[in-house]
């Protein structure tokens, strides 16, 4: 679709470069680290080494013999102020810092006040802590059982590790159709637990001015306005109300969810700083980092297809074990507990599901975040994909053909999903038309033949995915009671240039620019003269934050709507200006012109100048609008990807040739953007898929705490990615555009276990478990008689 | 992740390095830091001096001469890729290089240090026991050589004194027929080796194996010398089974079975296999890397038999 | 704990400051010299958030020293722009789109620099070798790799305008 504004104003469809670069290409961002202030202490954290157990004795003394350490504080000390603990996003209870029980490896267990960080980790590593070991549990499946210790035994009436359970859908309707369905097939598989691992860690700077009662925290999080909200509901009862407290979100190093949740660490920092008065600083290291900041996903997944005999799907049954560690601290803001999960029906039409979910508490950090998707979408979506392909081995068929067979055809939209989703717009077979063109499928097929017959291992893997997001409309979508609305605040000057200020964060998704576009699109200024503001709690409307690739759907859709609250003023302004009335007038973008007389005209600059200095009368002054956008559903992109892969049969090794992502995420607000998005979601699909997991050994502890084993892609395993697009606009947004940051990390982990058990479909294979690590893949080699 | 405390040398000379090293208490030896500062920093090592020799003339050369290669104790990963002498005559050398950690930490990393940390994960042990290279410790006594299969006793241990450094790696000349290949399986970039082959084969005039080095990494608590494998290969004739020579390979081969190239090369790399004695860990079952050191040292000797095969008399 | 004086050039200014022992090259960047482009990403030398050039070499300035680099020129990403604004390769990633969250940037500029140093057209395949040790969350490395070859085009073409 050809942008409908010019190259000058920049609206919707134009590949504008980032208004954020130039800082970030000269070393001038402003990351968490970056800032300082004079008398700045600093805070490092005292972890505990051993997953379960109780704390004996806290020895501080040598630590505080050490030059610069000012203070330890310790659970003891937090809980005078009954800030030793916190709520979670989903109402569960996590303790800051323990008084007398650790309940997983990296706990936070004290916190060293030092005039630097050399000191303050000389601190960290002179403070003993003597434990008393206990047995932890780490087996999720082993947390139900019946002789299984309770864990939270801080939990009044809490009598097993049983946190919640979850159903959608008609069991008994589904079951029915179990029970006379030609084929049923069945895969057990788990997605493992991962961590978002953005290059920038957390952390925080808390200033506290003693002699005014108020808290400045800058601090690296994807929802400063519901962190606000969060810390004075904790700490309202020690005098730090609403008004007093200020949360800035500086430039963020990426988030990825991630940067959703409050962490002990920030509280620590906090209260060090109102008991001090000084400004005190945290910033988690690496190691910190993945060993004990939220996790995501770790659901294990038990799923049956019941279909015809020709492959018609007719009904979904899952049965999930959710580990979520020691509390459940998910970033899930929604009313359902296991998130989106329901959306596993994906992009097939069926009579039934059903769908259910137990959560289980264990000795593992807390958690989890939606490793860049909305909240448990990944998770159905590798469900649905990967059955999907052992179903069309079942019944003879190609993997494509059968999902073509399948699809929820385009009239059907807005489509009903059994579990209760209305899908708002589709044209599934457009992009698996698109993408089976783009990598020449029909080839591929005859080149694995040929290749089979040579007795080399080649696959074919394709996903053809429908997301969720953009949270969310207020009847089912919430924090801690807060709707899931998000703001905008447009404010056009005299000359005719404005500024805009949004309630979500920009964590690399480039906001000042897209948004910049959003408003010049509604309003014809140009994007360049758009200054774009996020992440102050003292200056942005209130908003719940950027993740869920909710900014677009929510945010954008309010920037919108307040630009076109502007224009309706300008409008009256134009016409008072052309002495004509509204009707009279037409609007081409930047321009008001008068029907049938195109040279009487005014720019949208001459009705900001009007708005400060010849109003019509009766007219309030000025040029400003905010609107709270609460969405009226949520949207539905979707895609096809298709994937090829060679695997060695002498090692195991899998590696990635080509990688073809067809998306659809409806309108389009900047093409380059939106690539930039795909390819870097592609690559967090491929971590999971064959190289990332945390795990544990049966004593708790971390076996892949630090990048050493937390195996992060490098751009010599990211293949080149190659993508295309199709557009289906969304029916409700107010410029038919879904959201899109996250598409690629839920498609293409299937894509890619697809490839790889399509390369073994021949040997009997019908699953491998994420990650596709090599010994994984030389086991079912080897136990099948083919490595080489 | 801040380094314990400690004190810091940089001596302008090998002598000096040597008499701090014999002055201080719990000193430790950095050349480029890459495996020590990170140690460092997790505070796997706490040492109370770093006597740090990068400021030493003398030890940053590499030069063939008195028929060996002789690498000083400073050359860094990333000289040894761009050097000349290396890429034509040494490409084994080369192939480890490439592929020990990431470019940029190759920028610093050196190949003493690598030996020298006694790390059996660490890719250059295992290359040097293919050449039979000799260890040049120099000390309060003066100058020792020790050979590679003295070199390496275990988990961080090497026959290092304290006291002395590793100036400088001695490396064999290879003959005129010769050859060798590294291979590495690694998880990602950056990673330590699952298993790890290097094969060095020398070849006479006819093309019969005089001399096999074939050593692992990352497959026991030590280098591994896979001596058995080395046996299996040498006195063997590989490869070109043409003319007279290969007519009368052919009969022997039916008539006495004499085993045929293929099973010959999968008899060395079960030999290596059997070598190993790995731990199951995140890179793989015990079973899995016994497997990838066959699969490796298979496919290094065929490289190495390839390279033997194109290396020119002329070039050397 | 031993304290030494250190004289680095950075960005062609020399300062000199008295240093514990232990103190990291990228600290004394950061916190003494208040440059804080370069970054931290980990603490096991895998990310290069902190890559800078000492004497021309891309060097992870977490993993060495400030004592060691006494002496030395350090290269920054503060000082590639010139007078005339950012430079070629600094253009070619806002041109690309090569970057989004920024944080990992100035070490792949660093990395970028000197392999365009040592090698004026290089190929995709020698590019993500070269940028192997930079770890990128958000970009998927595709349009990193072009922001490169972006810088070497346009560097190519203006050297055979100057030589006409």
């Amino acid at each position: 679709m050809a942008p409908r504004t010019s190259a000058k104003i920049c609206g919707m469809g134009h590949s504008m470069k980032r208004k954020e670069d130039p800082r970030f290409l000269q070393g001038k961002g402003n990351y968490i680290d970056d800032f300082t202030r004079p008398g700045m202490l600093w805070l490092d954290i005292v972890r505990s080494p051993i997953a379960y157990g109780k704390i004996v004795n806290i020895d501080t003394s040598k630590a505080l013999e050490i030059d610069g350490v000012l203070a330890v504080l310790t659970g003891k000390d937090l809980e005078a102020y009954n800030l030793h603990w916190m709520p979670t996003l989903m109402s569960d209870t996590q303790m800051v810092l323990p008084t007398d029980t650790v309940m997983y490896q990296a706990q936070e267990v004290a916190g060293v006040i030092a005039t630097s960080r050399y000191a303050a980790a000389d601190g960290v590593a002179a403070v003993e802590v003597e434990y008393e070991a206990m047995t932890p549990v780490m087996d999720p499946f082993k947390a139900l059982e019946d002789d299984a210790p309770v864990l939270r035994t801080d939990k009044e009436g809490q009598e097993d590790n049983l946190i919640w359970h979850w159903e959608a859908g008609d069991k008994e309707a589904t079951d029915k159709i179990f029970d006379e369905a030609d084929v049923v097939v069945r895969e057990k598989m788990h997605v493992p637990r991962i961590h978002v691992a953005s290059i920038e860690t957390c952390g925080c700077l808390a200033d506290f001015n003693p002699v005014e009662g108020h808290l400045t925290v800058y601090m690296t999080t994807q929802a400063p306005h519901a962190i606000r909200t969060v810390l004075a509901l904790v700490a309202g009862h020690v005098g730090l109300s609403e008004e007093k407290i200020r949360v800035v979100s500086p430039d963020i190093g990426g988030g990825f969810g991630g940067k959703v949740p409050v962490y002990p660490g920030y509280v620590i920092a906090i209260a060090a700083s109102v008991v001090l008065g000084k400004p005190v600083k945290w910033i988690e290291d690496r190691m910190e980092n993945l060993q004990a900041d939220s996790f995501a996903r770790d659901y294990h997944m038990d799923a049956e297809v019941a279909a015809d005999a020709s492959g018609k799907i007719r009904a979904l049954r899952i049965k999930t074990l959710a580990d979520h560690g020691y509390a459940d601290a998910q970033a899930a803001p929604s009313k359902f507990p296991a998130g989106l999960f329901s959306i596993c029906t994906g992009s097939y039409d069926m009579e039934n599901a059903y769908a259910e979910v137990d959560a289980v508490y264990t000795n593992k950090p807390p958690g989890g975040v939606a490793y860049r998707c909305s909240f448990r979408v990944t998770e159905a979506v590798h469900c649905l994909e990967r059955i999907v392909d052992t179903l069309a081995h079942k019944v003879g068929k190609d993997p494509a053909q059968l999902r073509e067979e399948n699809f929820i055809p385009k009239e059907a939209f807005p489509y009903h999903s059994p579990l209760g989703w209305e899908y708002d717009s589709g044209d599934y077979q457009a992009a698996m038309d698109k993408a089976k063109e783009m990598i020449g499928y029909d080839d591929l097929r005859r080149e694995q033949a040929e290749k089979r017959e040579r007795g080399e291992l080649m696959g074919i893997g394709v996903c053809s995915f429908t997301e969720v997001l953009g949270a969310g409309p207020s009847k089912d979508f919430d924090i801690l009671g807060i709707k899931m609305f998000d703001s905008a605040e447009v404010r056009v000057h005299p000359t005719g240039k404005a500024i805009a200020r949004f309630g979500t964060k920009s964590q690399g998704q480039g906001h000042e620019t897209t948004y910049a576009q959003i408003i010049a699109e509604e309003l014809g200024l140009p994007a360049a003269h758009v200054q774009v503001e996020e992440g102050d709690t003292d200056t942005a409307p209130y908003g719940l934050g950027t993740y869920a690739s909710r900014s677009t759907p929510t945010a954008g859709a309010a920037g919108v709507m307040a630009a076109r609250q502007i224009r309706e003023k300008a409008a009256k302004i134009a016409a008072h200006l052309l002495e004509v009335g509204e009707e009279d007038l037409e609007w081409e973008p930047g321009t008001f012109s008068v029907k049938g007389a195109p040279d009487k005209s005014v720019s949208i600059q001459d009705c900001a100048f009007a708005a400060y200095t010849n109003l019509p009368e009766g007219m309030e002054p000025g040029m400003e609008a905010t609107n709270y956008y609460d969405p009226p559903n949520l949207t539905f992109p979707f895609g096809t990807y298709i994937c090829v892969v060679d695997i060695d049969r002498g090692t195991g090794e899998v590696s990635v040739r080509r990688f073809v992502a067809v998306d659809d995420c409806g309108n389009i607000i900047n093409p380059m953007i939106v690539q930039g998005q795909i390819h870097g979601g592609l690559t967090q699909g491929l971590g999971p898929a064959l190289y990332e997991e945390m795990t544990y050994d049966e004593d708790g502890n971390n076996l892949a705490g630090s990048f050493m084993d937390y195996l992060v892609p490098t751009a010599v395993e990211t293949p080149a990615w190659e993508t295309g697009h199709t557009v289906t606009p969304s029916p409700h947004h107010p410029l038919g555009a879904k959201g899109v940051g996250e598409s690629a990390t839920v498609g293409a982990p299937p894509a890619i276990a697809n490839a790889v058990v399509d390369a073994l479909a021949h040997l009997g294979v019908t699953h491998m478990e994420i990650p596709i690590r090599p010994d994984r893949v030389w086991g079912v080699l080897n136990a099948r008689g083919v490595a080489k | 992740m801040i380094p314990p405390p400690f004190d810091y040398h940089a001596p302008g000379s090998l002598e000096e390095a040597l008499t701090l090293l014999g002055r201080l208490d719990d000193a430790k030896v950095m050349s480029g830091g890459q495996s020590l500062l990170p140690m460092l920093k997790l505070r796997l090592a706490t040492p109370a001096n770093i006597v740090d020799i990068g400021r030493v003339p003398g030890l940053d050369s590499i030069s063939e001469e008195g028929g060996y290669l002789r690498i000083g104790a400073l050359v860094t990963e990333t000289a040894l890729e761009e050097n000349a002498t290396v890429a034509a005559r040494y490409p084994i050398l080369l192939d480890t290089a490439k592929v020990i950690a990431d470019p940029l930490v190759r920028n610093r990393a050196t190949i003493c240090g690598n030996v020298a940390h006694g790390d059996p994960a660490n890719d250059h042990p295992a290359t040097m026991i293919a050449l039979r290279a000799t260890m040049v410790a120099t000390g309060p006594d003066g100058e020792r050589s020790i050979g590679v299969d003295d070199f390496f006793h275990g988990l961080f241990m090497t026959a290092l004194q304290p006291g002395e450094i590793l100036t400088e790696i001695r490396i064999p000349s290879p003959g005129q027929h010769s050859g060798g290949a590294y291979l590495k399986l690694e998880r990602k970039v950056g990673d330590y080796a699952v298993a790890g082959a290097a094969v060095h084969l020398t070849l006479d005039e006819e093309g019969t194996v005089t001399q096999a080095g074939i050593g692992l990494t990352n497959l026991g608590m030590a280098p591994i010398r896979a001596s058995a494998a080395e046996e299996v290969l040498t006195g063997q004739h590989f490869g070109d089974h043409s003319g007279l020579r290969g007519a009368f390979r052919r009969v022997r081969e039916a008539i006495a079975r004499t085993p045929s190239d293929d099973e010959l090369i999968a008899a060395a790399s079960q030999a290596a296999a059997d070598a190993t004695d790995p731990v199951a860990d995140r890179r793989g079952s015990v079973d899995y890397k016994r497997n990838m050191a066959r699969v490796l040292t298979t496919r290094a000797i065929h490289k190495a038999l390839e390279r033997a095969a194109a290396r020119t008399p002329a070039g050397g | 704990m031993a304290r030494h004086n250190v004289t680095v050039t950075v960005n062609g200014e020399a300062h000199t400051r008295e240093v514990d022992s232990r103190l990291l090259l990228v600290h004394l960047i950061r916190d003494e010299l208040a440059l804080t482009g370069t970054h931290i990403g980990c603490d096991t030398t895998h990310c290069g958030a902190c890559t800078v050039l000492v004497d021309g070499v891309p060097t992870k300035s977490c993993t060495v020293l400030a004592v060691q680099a006494d002496g030395a020129e350090i290269g920054t990403v503060e000082g590639l722009a010139g007078a005339d604004g950012m430079n070629a390769l600094q253009e070619g990633f806002m041109q690309e789109h090569g970057l989004q969250c920024g944080f990992c940037t100035p070490g792949m500029l660093m990395t970028g620099t000197a392999l365009l140093a040592a090698n004026a057209n290089p190929s995709e395949a020698e590019i993500r070798e070269a940028i192997s040790g930079n770890l990128c969350r958000c970009t998927g490395y595709v349009n990193i790799v072009k922001a490169v070859q972006y810088a070497a085009a346009k560097t190519a073409a203006d050297g055979a305008g100057e030589d006409n």
